[in-house]
């Protein structure tokens, strides 16, 4: 092992194919990579159903068990957004949905949607499924823990569930959840409703920091031979980051949960200032609720790239694969994953312009703001450059990462006016936000959801899905998506305020009837057409084309097992041995278009490969 | 990982970007579960600082006066208040319970089951003693009338920063004692010698265990020393 060691006393990178170009050696020496530091991992072998699919510890198996949970919970979301979308374009169409019924659909739409759907699907499905297989490990290094960690999750989203059947329902505070009204009579589901939900969110985070050091831990010490962190796919950076960027986070929501439901059921005053309440002053007093802001935010800012970050890093290697042409400068795109997940922890009071804070305090925070758009500039630029004269395949899976680039430049761009503070003042609390946060980190996200799943079923079920129900899919998604947030920005110019049940006859609303009519109704198409999907995935499953090995012809390895779907343990006898990054596709002098990442050098010995 | 290879490893800033920039592992020859504790322990620095910064905040601007500390904390003995004279003993069990941990790291990677196990046992009970000295703590202050909700002695957020700190803390403490009484009796019984299969995990136990639950008792200890330092001597 010593002597091992010793020998990459020389710089690292001449280990495998830097030699193709200095050493005059065998074959032998230009396949040469480090033997393995550490023993074969140890992994349990569940026997039993409950074992094996229930209570499993296989992070595949744990991975399609959160994707499906988050699917369940976003489709409640949806569900939700419908309701909220009947009321505002048909205000009193549908009798049930009363101001208080309007309000808990608002709060549980956001954060079911935030939390319980994205962060859980991109972490915990994503990431469980690839981890370990882009990687080249066997499994998660603590199998155990995870499995602990998807049934945290699962309890958390119970509890939040439950909140629907309480006395008072869920809570209708919105999804930031801002004392002091949060937890005062007035409010609805102010009782059990928001208890419940500080017990869910609380209970979301353990489970997660359980997984989330499943996740770091993996990526950093169980790679397989060869991988370095500089040869890993974007998506694993993409994951890597989020994942860190959560756990530094997710502790400022886990303090504000607790505080607040000291507040409400100790009747502490953290955040609770004096207050009147129908003639009678209540026993609170002295907290302060801008405080609460800072901490939610402290959290929730972070939580917007704990979303994005995955998206990045998925986006980039399915337009790598997609288009037949190594990403353009992948450790630029590396670096500005990291530099964004940095950076989202310095901007969090550009939610906060309006809350009477420091006026010197916004002048800060819409610098760094705007300093974010620097790296995320980068990126969208380097997607676009790899697109450029690219061999592209415009199947179902690049139309996502086409509409995604849209969305996303289109969302980005509406930040910049938003996180300006002059700029803001006049636009916060009106429909301009909810356009630009839905554009930004709602349908983007979305998109690279969708694609990466045309992208990956055939891997997790062996059979491909339907080309021509995807691109149905496809279009009714993405132009529907813009008819619904696309006319809202034009909302927010003219001033209609977000969060308001009903406008009734104020002047200006006359002009936004027609349009609020119409977004419900895309609403309304664009959740129907997500049926094509469920279908689509319900049908191939059994019918679906079988996909075969490797069907995209990608180079990374969770393409790479000997089973295909990969059975537990991944690797079969031997763990695989990295020899290049995924993006080597169309090199020049290489027989095939794509050459993977345990091809040795010495078999594509003619081919100008990047060195990496 | 054998030894050896430790010894081998490049040192400095050079070392480090090597390790990093290579395959495998980014940190060589640090087991999985040290890793895991550690970046656990990074993000509970964040729940602790979370915590004390809105203790600032809560302290800075309230609108009643905060009380004063070295009263309110203080313990008659003989009728003379002496301030500081109960947190002064928890500290220090708590500091020597650190010590005691760190021998016990020290003889489990000698193999020095005894001697290992006993003072495991030893840093146990002094977390025992800690949270007791705190439970006596705790109930003198309600005794006094200081409730979560309410504190005669001036501003009702000392109260309720008091006790949930003091509580989040004294969890952590609990948890620890709990797992530190389970390993005394994993390494009297020889589970680390024989790598026995852990009853939930099925995974083989191994002396670092001892070393990962000694990261966790010491960061536990130097939580307290901020949560001393910010609430018994601002």
């Amino acid at each position: 092992m010593s002597d091992e060691y010793n020998q990459k006393n020389t710089p690292i990178k001449a280990q495998s194919s830097e030699i193709t170009s200095s050493s005059s050696g065998s074959s032998k020496d230009i396949d040469y990579v480090r033997p393995a530091e550490l023993p074969e991992q140890d992994l349990y072998h569940g026997h039993s159903f409950i074992t094996k699919w229930i209570f499993c510890q296989d992070a595949k198996v744990i991975g399609v068990q959160y994707f499906l949970t988050a699917v369940f919970t976003g489709i409640v979301g949806l569900v939700l957004s419908w309701l909220m979308r009947l009321q505002l374009g048909f205000p009193e169409l549908v009798p049930f949905i009363t101001a208080e019924h309007y309000y808990q659909f608002v709060t549980m739409h956001g954060m079911i949607m935030v939390v319980y759907f994205l962060t859980a699907l991109f972490l915990g499905g994503f990431g469980n499924y690839l981890i370990p297989l882009m990687v080249g490990a066997r499994d998660m290094v603590f199998p155990y823990v995870n499995m602990v960690s998807f049934w945290m999750f699962f309890i958390a989203v119970c509890v939040l569930m439950a909140s629907f059947f309480v006395p008072g329902g869920p809570t209708g505070a919105g999804w930031t959840l801002y004392p002091p009204q949060a937890i005062l009579p007035g409010t609805p589901g102010s009782n059990m409703g928001i208890i419940l939900m500080l017990v869910s969110l609380s209970l979301f985070v353990i489970g997660f920091t359980m997984g989330g050091l499943n996740y770091l831990i993996t990526i950093l010490q169980a790679r397989t031979r060869g991988m370095t962190l500089m040869r890993m796919p974007l998506t694993i950076w993409g994951i890597f980051t989020a994942t860190a960027l959560a756990m530094l986070a997710f502790p400022a929501l886990l303090v504000s949960c607790i505080m607040m439901t000291l507040d409400k059921m100790l009747g502490t005053s953290f955040f609770m200032p004096t207050i009147v309440q129908a003639g009678e002053v209540l026993s609170y007093g002295g907290g302060s609720p801008v405080l609460f802001q800072h901490l939610f935010w402290f959290f929730g800012h972070p939580e917007v790239y704990i979303v994005a970050l995955p998206a990045f890093g998925i986006v980039s290697d399915l337009i790598s694969v997609h288009a037949r042409k190594n990403i353009f400068g992948y450790r630029m795109m590396v670096w500005a994953i990291v530099g964004i997940g940095a950076l989202s922890f310095f901007v969090w009071a550009h939610h906060m312009y309006v809350s009477g804070m420091n006026p010197w305090f916004g002048f800060f925070f819409a610098t760094t703001t705007l300093i974010i758009a620097v790296p995320t500039a980068l990126k969208v630029y380097n997607w676009i450059i790899t697109l450029f004269r690219a061999n592209i395949r415009m199947n179902t899976v690049m139309l996502f990462c086409l509409g995604f680039i849209v969305t996303f430049v289109n969302g980005g761009i509406t930040g910049i006016f938003l996180g300006n503070v002059a700029v803001d003042i006049p636009l916060s609390d009106t429909y301009f936000v909810i356009a630009h946060f839905h554009m930004v980190m709602g349908i983007a996200p979305l998109m690279v959801i969708m694609g990466a799943v045309y992208h990956w079923f055939p891997l997790v079920t062996g059979r491909m899905l339907s080309e021509k129900l995807g691109k149905w899919h496809f279009w009714f998604t993405f132009l529907g998506a813009y008819s619904i947030y696309f006319p809202m920005h034009y909302l927010g110019f003219i001033g209609v305020p977000r969060r308001y049940f009903e406008m009734y006859d104020s002047p200006y609303v006359t002009s936004a009837i027609g349009m609020n009519e119409f977004i419900t109704v895309a609403a309304l198409i664009v959740g129907f057409s997500q049926l094509i999907f469920i279908y689509n995935i319900v049908v191939s499953l059994s019918i679906g084309k079988p996909a075969g090995k490797n069907p995209w012809k990608a180079n990374s390895l969770e393409w790479l097992t000997p089973e295909v779907p990969p059975a537990h343990g991944n690797w079969g006898e031997k763990l695989p041995v990295i020899h290049r990054w995924p993006y080597d596709f169309n090199v020049p002098g290489a027989k095939e278009d794509y050459i993977t990442q345990t091809t040795p050098p010495s078999e594509v010995i003619s081919a100008e490969v990047e060195k990496t | 990982m054998s030894d050896n290879s430790l010894n081998n490893l490049p040192g400095g800033f050079k070392g480090m970007s090597q390790d990093m920039g290579s395959d495998q592992t980014a940190f060589k020859g640090v087991q999985w579960g040290k890793v895991m504790m550690w970046i656990f322990l990074l993000s509970d620095t964040f729940i602790f600082s979370c915590f004390l910064i809105s203790y600032m905040k809560g302290r800075t601007s309230t609108v009643v006066d905060w009380p004063n500390t070295s009263e309110v904390f203080s313990l008659h003995v003989n009728g003379v208040a002496v301030p500081l004279l109960l947190i002064a003993i928890m500290t220090f069990v708590l500091i020597t319970s650190s010590g005691t941990m760190a021998l016990a790291v020290k003889y489990g990677y000698e193999k020095n089951r005894k001697m290992c196990g006993w003072l495991i046992l030893a840093t146990a009970i002094g977390g025992l003693t800690f949270v007791g000295m705190q439970a006596f703590e705790w109930s003198k202050l309600i005794h006094e009338g200081v409730r979560p909700w309410e504190n005669p002695f001036g501003a009702k957020q000392f109260g309720s920063f008091f006790f949930m700190i003091t509580g989040f803390h004294g969890t952590h403490v609990s948890i620890g004692v709990i797992f530190l009484f389970i390993y005394s009796r994993k390494v009297f019984r020889g589970d680390f010698d024989k790598g026995k299969r852990g009853f939930f995990t099925s995974m083989k136990s191994d002396y670092v265990a001892i070393e990962i639950l000694g990261l966790y008792w010491h960061f536990v200890d130097l939580v307290w020393v901020f949560i001393f330092a910010f609430f018994y001597l601002w």
